[in-house]
């Protein structure tokens, strides 16, 4: 950890404060900007959007459907009309191209209520909480599929905070804040990352989606890693970096493969020696080529 | 003792599966048994036009809001997970905004996965839900006032809604004007229901389900059967005899008819004719 305690100091004093928070920065553009192309409409009549993540009509001509749901209304005995259909190919074709669960870190609107969760839980030094395993998720998502096949409804619907809280701000919360509150509360005191690491079937879903997804996070520059552990603090998802940042010993290649990483780049904020970057999944040689001056320079840049 | 370690982190593994596949098991039970709790439509909330039926349709309707967007009148609302219905599935209160029964129907084709079926392209054959006048006690008209606002409004007007005339008994010389749903032309669109002039509306629309009847599937209607098949289907229907005074006749339909007792007659013989004919006043 930075020598003053305070996690990603050493990556504000090494890159400054913007170079230090530019990915994070960016998600929030993407997250508050898709919320403002779908608020847009109701608030101010302009209608670039209309609909919600469960489905959306963008310019009256752009189709993009949550193939989730649509795999539940499937399993529930319905086929869709064309054009959510051709919405889903088109969001599953992104997705697998831009890593599965950037759905998560950039465009759920839930991920700005875990993230607070997070960062109170860090400043406050609220330690330990429940933990069961991160498989869970898939094990929900299998239920929900199972559950819409067996009862003929889409009943995850029924309390899938993502969509509450998206449809909630579109077209009136009601009494969806309390779900949502739910969430926040179970991050911050019960389960560390407790919602979107272990239980969300959504983000499950995604991740499956981006099992080969092109755009990875790579820990190119690994041989620079000074063990300050600030990347596993930040990451929801800390057990995606171990392989990729320490596993040149084991003939592991520094590219993040695991599909739960949500490619939100934090570990790219917080990291004062530059080790990760964005890149392609491909290169994932062992060999770690990057000389040794290289990396002490870039270890010393200002 | 290797093998002995792996053992247990095998029986480990195995027991943290079992008990994540149970707990989640549980809870998706609990989801399931609330799921079809929701199924129960509330007799308020009626679906937009061309929804299918409940059960098909919460497997159908992804939540969008796509409807409620390109209703031209804002009439659709989301439900809010404190309302008795699916969350987020559209819904209209008829009391409050009817539909208002585009031609076009821009609701249906804004629905992306045809929750809205798609193949209702004319309103008029919609059935949103069925209007049924449920209380005959307060219906002005039932009254033997001449309100007729539901029969007015509607916009399949004596199609859906009729006046049906009948004799007022209280006053005994003025006629009701009964409005009467039929079904066959009732798109539940709620007008009726909305323009009640009633603090609590006397029509009330309800889902098909809640307002209608139905026969028993082997139940036949003996003078539909008559029609198709050109005779009786049972013995052939004795005619039946009336005992009447000498003069008279009495036919189905047109009733009675024959010549009019004498004045001086009436008072003498009660004779076991119908009260109408005593005398001469109705």
């Amino acid at each position: 950890m930075s020598p003053n305690g305070k996690i990603g100091a050493d990556a504000v004093l090494a890159k400054g404060w913007l170079g230090a928070h530019k990915w994070l920065l960016l998600r929030r553009v993407s997250q508050l900007g898709i919320l403002a192309l779908f608020l847009i409409g109701p608030w101010a009549g302009i209608w670039i959007v209309k609909g919600n993540l469960a489905y959306s009509l963008t310019l009256d001509t752009l189709p993009l459907a949550d193939p989730y749901v649509l795999l539940q209304s499937l399993l529930a005995g319905h086929v869709a009309e064309k054009l959510a259909l051709v919405g889903v190919a088109i969001v599953i074709g992104f997705y697998a191209l831009a890593g599965g669960r950037a759905y998560c870190a950039w465009a759920c609107p839930v991920n700005m209520v875990t993230d607070l969760a997070a960062s109170l839980r860090r400043r406050f030094g609220i330690k330990g909480g429940a933990r069961f395993s991160r498989a869970t998720r898939y094990w929900i998502l299998a239920m929900t599929l199972v559950l819409a096949a067996a009862s003929g409804a889409i009943a995850w619907e029924m309390l899938n905070p993502v969509s509450m809280l998206h449809r909630g701000l579109i077209f009136g919360m009601g009494t969806a804040w309390a779900v949502i509150l739910a969430v926040f509360l179970f991050d911050l005191f019960v389960s560390p990352d407790g919602w979107c690491g272990h239980l969300c079937p959504v983000g499950a879903f995604y991740s499956l989606i981006g099992k080969t997804s092109l755009v990875r996070v790579k820990a190119a520059q690994r041989s620079a890693c000074n063990d300050c552990m600030d990347c596993f603090v930040v990451c929801p998802e800390p057990q995606v970096i171990k392989p990729a940042l320490k596993g040149a010993g084991k003939g592991i290649g520094p590219v993040i493969t695991a599909s739960n990483c949500t490619n939100c780049g934090r570990c790219i904020d917080v990291c004062s020696k530059q080790v990760f970057g964005f890149g392609l999944r491909f290169n994932n040689k062992v060999a770690d080529n990057a000389p040794r001056g290289e990396t002490a320079a870039l270890g010393n840049r200002p | 003792m290797a093998v002995t370690s792996n053992n247990q982190s095998r029986r480990q593994f195995l027991l943290d599966m079992a008990k994540t596949a149970c707990g989640v098991g549980v809870f998706g039970l609990g989801l399931g048994l609330y799921t079809r709790q929701a199924r129960a439509l509330p007799p308020t909330a009626i679906r937009p036009p061309g929804a299918l039926a409940e059960a098909d349709f919460q497997g159908a309707c992804i939540r969008c809001g796509m409807c409620v967007r390109d209703c031209p009148y804002n009439i659709l609302e989301l439900a809010r997970p404190e309302d008795d219905l699916a969350t987020g599935t559209p819904y209209f209160v008829a009391r409050k905004i009817p539909c208002e029964m585009c031609e076009d129907i821009p609701c249906v084709k804004a629905c992306p996965t045809g929750a809205l079926d798609h193949q209702l392209t004319d309103i008029n054959k919609a059935k949103m839900g069925l209007a049924a006048l449920v209380d005959q006690e307060t219906c002005l008209n039932f009254l033997g006032l001449r309100c007729d606002v539901c029969y007015r409004v509607c916009p399949a007007i004596d199609k859906a809604i009729t006046l049906e005339r009948t004799h007022n008994v209280r006053t005994a010389k003025h006629t009701m004007f009964l409005p009467t749903v039929h079904s066959e032309y009732c798109t539940g669109c709620g007008k009726c229901e909305k323009s009640c002039v009633l603090d609590v509306a006397a029509i009330k629309v309800f889902p098909v389900q809640l307002a209608k009847g139905e026969l028993g599937k082997h139940y036949r209607l003996g003078w539909e059967e008559k029609k198709k098949a050109g005779e009786s289907l049972v013995a052939p229907e004795i005619e039946h005899q009336y005992n009447l005074p000498e003069g008279f006749k009495y036919e189905q339909g047109p009733g009675l008819s024959g010549e009019a007792v004498a004045p001086h007659a009436a008072p003498a013989a009660p004779s076991g004719a119908p009260r109408a004919l005593h005398g001469d006043k109705l």
